[in-house]
């Protein structure tokens, strides 16, 4: 379980010798549960990507805490195994010096050491992206957006954690290789047993893979609800949000 | 050693290389490459054009050129080429700690480079030979006191932008350490960086050594140095103007060479610019092709 406690974060405005803060986010709490998908829905700027970043333990809040499993995610053991990223632009996701095989194979000789046995491995991650094994050899350049976005998938579930945090991961998407990549994301939820953070500003995407869903509005958590119960959002913003969808 | 073989397969690239390792050997066993002792003076020989004793000539007190050109490539070549290396090292530690933690020591080091960097180079370099005395290797040390910090600026920017990436950021978040991280992520991307400006300042630096030696401050009169040669050659420049040739050319193919080595280095490390690997993978594009078509984007 993810546990998001209080969470704070502000940035300093100008240099760093500048005394103004801007606080992004202002006491955020919620509760993932394994193998749930929860959306994070907010409009640029609500503070969704710095959020992502607390979550994933690569930046530290200045109050509160984010625990998985009771440790702290800001401890890099306390991550091993639990939990992993996908991030909206793909281009600069890859190390353009690596082959798409030594970017899968990065968090598996993370996780299970360097001599880890990955043959047979990297050639059945490619394949449940629907990418061919052919694509082992290729550079990131070689690659078309969706293509990219299926290794980086693949990448991401390749140590198997148990949740994993896409951050606004179609959006630099066509719109048909959006559904695809939604589709894929579906099945490999079912293959592996794994759960979503899915943090997005499209709430259509949100609703088709979600089981429950949350609003953040100016680095505040506006509303928590299910995705069957929608229709029923109580808070200004939300019903603001939705109606831009269904009209 | 399999990265070296991608750099040389380039025939420009190899040729430099072969230069380079050919100028650096003679510089190093120069007492048994040089034909002549290269402080001989024979003044019945003065601007005497080349023979066969003297393959390039005599210069205006009768020494053998050819002697005092491969005598210079200590100074010249090896001394600017050590200098250049320590400063690139010494710059490289830096800016990587300051542009991959930030904060606190970033702001630090960067101070300690603005005020090594708001000396003018010049001043630095008399008041260094003013403490320590006249002399190649001060001259050297000031070079590495001075060239320091401008590397670090730049290899801090080169590593920040780098370290900002997604890629960083999804090894960090995999759990990948941080000297790890710096390894396979940083160093490879900025080494391009690194090695452009390091090639690119090695000339301005083999020409300002020639202008301290000029003013008396480095290599000392008998002693031989390109830049001093072509300082020599300068008072006959309008009739005698071959004299200039030796050591001119000397430096411009040095230089050059560097250049050329450093760009196909580049090409080498970069993939979107290295061709040769190509061939093993169009076998693996054709079978990948029926993928791409189903896609757009
Ligand atoms: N590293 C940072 N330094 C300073 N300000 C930041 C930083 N990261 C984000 N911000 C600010 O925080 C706010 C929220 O940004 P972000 O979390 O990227 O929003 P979103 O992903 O929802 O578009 C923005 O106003 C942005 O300027
Ligand atoms: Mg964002």
């Amino acid at each position: 379980m993810l546990h998001v406690h209080r969470v704070q974060k502000s940035y300093r405005k100008g240099g760093m010798l500048s005394r103004e803060k801007k606080q992004v986010l202002h006491g955020i709490s919620f509760d993932w549960m394994p193998g749930e998908c929860l959306g994070v829905i907010g409009e640029s700027g609500s503070g969704k990507s710095t959020l992502a970043r607390l979550l994933l333990g690569i930046e530290k809040p200045d109050g509160g805490t984010v625990r998985f499993d009771g440790r702290n995610v800001a401890d890099r053991k306390a991550r091993l195994g639990k939990i992993s990223a996908v991030f909206q632009d793909y281009t600069s996701s890859m190390n353009p010096f690596y082959t798409v095989e030594k970017i899968v194979l990065e968090p598996l000789t993370t996780r299970y050491g360097r001599h880890f046995n990955h043959h047979g491995k990297i050639d059945s991650l490619l394949f449940q992206v629907g990418l061919d094994p052919a694509y082992r050899v290729k550079y990131p350049h070689e690659l078309s957006g969706g293509e990219a976005q299926r290794v980086c998938i693949a990448r991401a579930v390749a140590a198997e954690p148990q949740c994993i945090v896409l951050d606004e991961a179609i959006s630099s998407l066509d719109g048909s290789v959006q559904v695809q990549v939604l589709d894929l994301l579906k099945d490999l939820r079912k293959l592996y047993g794994m759960g979503y953070i899915f943090i997005t500003h499209d709430i259509e995407a949100a609703a088709y893979l979600c089981d429950r869903v949350m609003f953040i509005r100016e680095g505040r958590l506006e509303e928590m609800i299910g995705v069957n119960r929608l229709k029923e959002v109580q808070s200004p913003y939300a019903q603001h949000m939705l109606k831009m969808v269904i009209r | 050693m399999m990265f070296l073989k991608n750099v040389l397969k380039d025939r420009v690239a190899a040729a430099s290389f072969a230069i380079l390792v050919a100028v650096m050997t003679v510089g190093i066993f120069a007492p048994v490459f040089a034909p002549h002792d290269p402080e001989e003076v024979h003044m019945e020989l003065r601007y005497a054009s080349a023979s066969w004793e003297y393959w390039l000539g005599n210069d205006h007190l009768g020494r053998c050129i050819l002697s005092r050109l491969i005598y210079g490539i200590q100074p010249s070549v090896l001394g600017v080429l050590a200098a250049l290396l320590l400063s690139v090292l010494l710059g490289a530690v830096i800016g990587f700690v300051a542009g991959y933690f930030r904060g606190k020591t970033d702001v630090i080091l960067m101070r300690i480079c603005d005020v090594m960097l708001s000396f003018p180079s010049y001043v630095m370099t008399l008041a260094v030979v003013g403490i320590f005395g006249v002399g190649l290797e001060h001259i050297l040390m000031a070079f590495l006191l001075l060239k320091w910090a401008w590397f670090a600026r730049i290899i801090r920017t080169s590593v920040m932008q780098f370290s900002e990436s997604d890629y960083v950021k999804f090894a960090k978040v995999a759990g990948v350490g941080n000297a790890a991280i710096m390894r396979k992520h940083l160093i490879p991307a900025a080494l391009p960086d690194i090695a452009v400006i390091a090639s690119s300042s090695f000339g301005s630096m083999v020409l300002q050594i020639s202008g301290f030696s000029f003013l008396g401050l480095g290599i000392q009169a008998p002693k031989a140095e390109w830049g001093m040669m072509l300082n020599e050659a300068r008072e006959v420049m309008f009739s005698k103007p071959e004299f200039m040739l030796a050591p001119g050319l000397a430096i411009i193919i040095v230089v050059l060479a560097i250049n050329f080595l450093s760009d196909a280095f580049q090409a080498a490390v970069d993939p979107k610019l290295a061709a040769s690997s190509r061939k093993e993978r169009s076998m693996a594009e054709a079978a990948a092709g029926r993928l791409e078509r189903k896609e757009v984007a």
